[in-house]
C-alpha cells in the first residue's frame, strides 16, 4: 500500500512540472511583461520609464531563463522562471501585481469558502442520493417519468438563474435572509442558507439523474434479482443491497473533488459576495492581476491531482475487488 | 419583414445585393464546413441501414422529434445569421463620380439576418423601456406645447408611435396579436397539407387515410408531435413578424436596443460555441485516444501524460488566463483587424479553441479505453497478423467502432457549452462585450437588478431562450444516447421485449 501511494505521488511530479511549464508559456512569453504593463498602465501616453518602473516594482524586471548578468546558480535563480514559477512549487506564491501578499489571503479567504462548499456538498450528496432512491423505488411508473422529466428540465436551466431568481425572490421579496455579505462566526449562518439551497438545487437536475442511472445499472443484476427471489422487501433491496454497490462509484466521484472544496465556487461566491478564495479569482481575473491567476491554477491543480491520488487510494479501501488483485 | 420581401424583387433590390461585399469570418468558415459536412454524413447515413435503424429509432421519440423541431429553428437562425458581408457606403458629395471612383465600404458587418430584421435593428430608443410600452422607463424633462415643463415618461419614439393614444395600447396589441396567431395558423395549416400530401405520395397511399394515419400517431415517425410543435412555431413567427416592427415586444436594454434583435443575434454565439468547441478538437481527440490504445507503451504514456496534465488545470482558471493573455495580445495588436466584427469572430474562435482544450480530453481518455479493448478484437488482431498498415487498422477497424462514443460526446456536450458561456462572459472572459450573446445580456442586465421596479426583461428573454434550447438539446442528447449506447440500447431492447 505505502509503495503505491509514493509511486503514485512520484507520477504526481512531472505533471505539476507540465503544468508549471504552461502557466509560465501562457503568462511570460506569449505576452512579455513589457505589454502586461503597458496595459495595466493604460495603453497609450505611456513612458517606457514607467514600464520599467512598474516591472521593479513586482519583480518582472529580470530575464526569463538565464541571467548573464550573475555568477554561478544565481545566473538561473535570479530570472523570471525561478522566482515567478519554481517558487509556486514551495508555495510561496509572492506578492500580487496590486502589492498583497497572495498566501496570506488565500488563507483567509479558504475558511469562508469552505463554509460554503462543504454544505454543498454534504447536502448535494443526501438531497441527490434521495431523489434518485425514490426514482428508483417508482421505476417504470409515472412518477419515475414525471421525476425524469422534471430533472432535464431542472438541468436545463442555467445556474445563473437560480441565483438571480433565489436571490431576488428570497431576499427581496420576502426579506427571509440579506441578499449578500458575510460575517464571522455563528452569524455567518445567515448569509450562508441562500448560496448552499441554491447549489443544492442547481446540483439536483444532473446529479439525481446520474445516481439514478447509476442505481438502475445496479438494480438489474444477478445478485438483486436473487435477492428479490429470496423474498426480501423492497426496502431491504434497495438499502441493503443496491444502495450500498452503488456508493461505490459516488463516493469514489465526491472524493476527487474533496480537496477542490478549498477553492469555493466563483459564480456563487462573487453572487453572494463572500470573501472567499471563488470570489477572490473572479476579481483577480478582472482586475487582471496575473500573479494570483498564476497562483491559483497551480494552487487548482496540485488539489485536483491530490484528489486522484485520493480517489485511487480511496477505491482500494472501498472495493475489496481491487484490493485483491 | 414584408417590405422586405417586397423589395427584394426590385431592381433596386439587385442592385443593392451587388454591391455589398462580402466578409467571411473565421468562425462562418468553419460553420458551413461543418453543415457541409453534416450534409455528407447524412447522405452517407441514409444509405445504410445499419446507421439509419438508431437514427430512426431517435426520431420515433415524440420529445427527441419535438425537440429536433425546436433546434432546427435555431439552427435556421444562427445559419442566416452566418451569411456576413459590409455595405457600400453612400459617396461623400452626392453626385456621379464615374466609373473609377473607389467605393467604401462600412465598417459594420452585417448579416442576413440584419437586413430581415433592419426595423428592429435600426429602432434604437433613448434607454430602457418594458416590453410593448409606449413610454420610456425614465422620467424626463418635458416641454409642453405651453412652454410649461414638467417631469414625465416621454413617449418613445418608435415603440407604439403608430398609436394615436397610448391607451389604445392593449387593444391593438390584442387585436394585432390575434391576427398574427391567425396568419401563422394558416400558414401552418397550408405546409402541414402539403406534408400530408409529400406522405401519402412517398407512401403510396391516399391522402385521406395518410391524413387519418397521421391525426391518431400511428405513423412510424411522430409526424403529429412535429406537426404540433410546428404550429406553436409558425404562430410565435408571425406574431412576432406582426408585433416587432410596431412594439418592442422583449422591451429595450439600457442603450435603447430592441431585447428581441439581441436575443435573436444571440442565437448565432450559441450554437458556435456548442457546436464548434467539440468539433475543433475533435480529430485530436480521436487520434490521440485511438493512437494510445492502440499502440500502447511510450506512446499511450506520452499521451496519457498529455491529457493528465491538461486535465488538473481547473477548467475556468485554464479557459481564464488564456483569454486574459488573449485580450493582451489583440490590445497590443490593433492592427491585425479591419473591424470591430473581425476581433469579436477571432475571440469567438479561441474561445472556441480554448474551450475545446479543457473538454477533449474526457473524450481522449474514453477513446483510449475502448481502442485498448478493441486491440483484443479477433478481427483487430486478424488484420495486424495479415500485416495490414496502422493507420489503416486505425481509420477502418478501430474508428467506426467507436464513432458512437463520439457521437454521444458532442451531443451532450452541446447543452454544457451553451450555459458555461454565460458563466464565462459572467466571469469577465467570455466573448468579446460588443458581440451578442445571452451571457452578455445576462451579464448587463444583472447590474440593474437593485433598480425599483426591477427591470427584468433582458433577463427573462436570455434565460427563456437558453432554456429552450439546451432542453431541446438535452432530450435530443437523451435519445441519441439511448439509440447509439450498445449499453442503453440493449436495456431498452430488454424491457421491450
Amino acid at each position: 500500500m505505502l509503495a503505491y501511494i509514493v509511486r503514485r505521488l512520484l507520477y504526481a511530479v512531472p505533471i505539476l512540472i507540465g503544468i508549471n511549464l504552461i502557466t509560465f508559456v501562457l503568462f511570460f512569453v506569449v505576452n512579455t511583461p513589457d505589454d502586461m504593463a503597458r496595459m495595466h498602465l493604460g495603453m497609450k501616453h505611456v513612458t517606457p520609464e514607467a514600464i520599467a518602473e512598474w516591472k521593479a516594482a513586482r519583480g518582472y524586471d529580470k530575464p526569463l531563463l538565464y541571467n548573464e548578468a550573475r555568477d554561478g546558480l544565481q545566473r538561473f535563480t535570479d530570472t523570471i522562471f525561478f522566482e515567478k514559477s519554481v517558487r509556486l512549487f514551495a508555495f510561496q506564491f509572492g506578492r500580487s501585481d496590486a502589492g498583497r501578499d497572495i498566501g496570506y489571503d488565500i488563507y483567509q479567504r479558504m475558511w469562508p469558502s469552505l463554509a460554503i462548499a462543504v454544505p454543498v456538498l454534504v447536502f448535494g450528496l443526501l438531497a441527490n442520493i434521495t431523489a434518485a432512491l425514490l426514482l428508483v423505488f417508482f421505476r417504470a411508473t409515472y412518477v419515475d417519468t414525471l421525476g425524469v422529466v422534471l430533472l432535464v428540465i431542472m438541468m436545463s436551466v442555467s445556474s445563473l438563474f437560480y441565483i438571480i431568481a433565489g436571490q431576488y425572490v428570497i431576499g427581496k421579496l420576502l426579506h427571509l435572509v440579506p441578499i449578500s455579505g458575510y460575517d464571522g462566526g455563528w452569524n455567518a449562518l445567515k448569509f450562508i442558507v441562500l448560496p448552499v439551497c441554491i447549489a443544492v438545487l442547481y446540483g439536483l437536475g444532473s446529479g439525481a439523474r446520474w445516481y439514478r442511472t447509476l442505481f438502475l445499472e445496479e438494480a438489474g443484476k444477478d445478485y438483486v434479482r436473487t435477492a428479490r427471489a429470496k423474498g426480501l422487501s423492497e426496502r431491504v433491496v434497495l438499502f441493503r443491497h443496491v444502495l450500498r454497490n452503488a456508493l461505490i462509484p459516488i463516493l469514489t466521484g465526491v472524493v476527487v473533488i474533496l480537496p477542490l472544496l478549498f477553492m469555493g465556487s466563483l459564480v456563487l461566491e462573487s453572487f453572494f459576495g463572500i470573501p472567499g478564495l471563488g470570489s477572490y479569482t473572479i476579481d483577480a481575473i478582472r482586475a487582471q492581476d496575473f500573479a494570483i491567476v498564476r497562483a491559483m491554477v497551480f494552487l487548482g491543480s496540485v488539489l485536483y491531482i491530490l484528489g486522484l491520488l485520493l480517489t485511487d487510494i480511496s477505491y482500494t479501501l472501498v472495493d475489496p475487488r481491487v484490493r485483491i488483485s | 419583414m414584408t417590405t422586405v420581401l417586397e423589395e427584394i424583387v426590385g431592381p433596386d433590390t439587385l442592385a443593392y445585393w451587388r454591391g455589398l461585399k462580402p466578409v467571411l469570418l473565421w468562425t462562418d468558415v468553419l460553420v458551413f464546413l461543418l453543415v457541409g459536412v453534416l450534409v455528407i454524413c447524412i447522405w452517407y447515413a441514409r444509405r445504410r441501414e445499419h446507421l439509419r435503424a438508431p437514427w430512426r429509432q431517435v426520431f420515433a421519440r415524440p420529445l427527441a422529434m419535438a425537440a429536433a423541431v425546436v433546434m432546427s429553428c435555431f439552427v435556421v437562425v444562427g445559419l442566416l445569421d452566418s451569411v456576413h458581408f459590409r455595405e457600400p457606403l453612400q459617396p461623400q458629395g452626392g453626385q456621379d463620380g464615374g466609373q473609377q471612383q473607389e467605393v467604401f465600404h462600412a465598417v459594420e458587418v452585417l448579416s442576413l439576418l440584419d437586413l430581415l430584421l433592419r426595423p428592429l435593428k435600426e429602432q434604437v430608443e433613448k434607454t430602457y423601456s418594458a416590453p410593448f410600452a409606449t413610454h420610456l422607463y425614465a422620467k424626463e424633462t418635458l416641454e409642453l406645447p405651453d412652454g410649461t415643463r414638467v417631469r414625465d415618461y416621454p413617449r418613445l419614439v418608435y415603440g407604439g408611435a403608430h398609436l394615436e393614444d397610448p391607451s389604445e395600447r392593449t387593444a391593438d396589441v390584442l387585436q394585432r396579436s390575434l391576427a398574427g396567431l391567425a396568419t401563422g395558423l394558416g400558414w401552418w395549416l397550408l405546409f402541414a397539407l402539403l406534408w400530408v400530401a409529400l406522405l401519402a405520395y412517398r407512401h403510396h397511399r391516399p391522402f385521406g387515410s395518410q391524413l387519418r394515419q397521421v391525426l391518431a400517431g400511428r405513423t412510424v415517425l411522430p409526424w403529429r408531435v412535429m406537426l404540433g410543435v410546428l404550429a406553436l412555431v409558425f404562430m410565435a413567427v408571425a406574431w412576432a413578424v406582426e408585433l416587432a416592427p410596431l412594439y418592442h415586444i422583449f422591451g429595450t436594454d439600457k442603450v435603447g436596443q430592441d431585447v428581441f434583435y439581441q436575443t435573436l443575434k444571440s442565437v448565432r454565439t450559441a450554437l458556435v460555441i456548442g457546436t464548434l468547441t467539440t468539433l475543433v478538437m475533435l480529430p485530436f481527440a480521436v487520434l490521440l485516444g485511438l493512437m494510445a490504445g492502440y499502440f500502447r507503451g511510450w506512446v499511450d504514456d506520452v499521451i496519457q501524460y498529455l491529457y493528465t496534465t491538461l486535465n488538473s488545470i481547473p477548467g475556468v482558471l485554464l479557459i481564464a488566463s488564456a483569454v486574459l493573455m488573449l485580450q493582451v495580445y489583440i490590445d497590443t495588436h490593433p492592427e491585425m483587424f479591419e473591424t470591430a466584427a473581425e476581433r469579436a469572430d477571432m475571440r469567438l474562435l479561441f474561445l472556441c479553441i480554448i474551450l475545446g482544450v479543457t473538454s477533449w480530453t474526457t473524450l481522449c481518455r474514453l477513446l483510449r479505453g475502448e481502442a485498448l479493448k478493441l486491440h483484443g478484437v479477433d478481427y483487430v488482431q486478424a488484420a495486424v497478423a495479415f500485416g495490414v498498415p496502422h493507420f489503416r487498422i486505425l481509420s477502418r477497424h478501430l474508428l467506426p467502432n467507436v464513432m458512437h462514443i463520439v457521437l454521444i460526446t458532442v451531443v451532450l456536450d452541446f447543452s454544457g457549452l451553451v450555459l458555461a458561456e454565460a458563466i464565462l462572459s459572467y466571469v469577465g472572459v467570455g466573448v468579446d462585450p460588443s458581440m451578442h450573446s445571452w451571457g452578455n445580456m445576462i451579464n448587463g442586465a444583472r447590474l440593474e437588478m437593485a433598480r425599483e421596479p426591477m427591470v427584468w426583461w433582458s433577463l427573462l428573454a436570455a434565460f427563456v431562450f437558453m432554456f429552450l434550447l439546451v432542453l431541446a438539446a438535452n432530450l435530443l442528447a437523451d435519445a441519441v444516447r439511448d439509440a447509439f449506447d450498445p449499453r442503453t440500447r440493449d436495456a431498452a431492447a430488454g424491457r421491450e421485449s
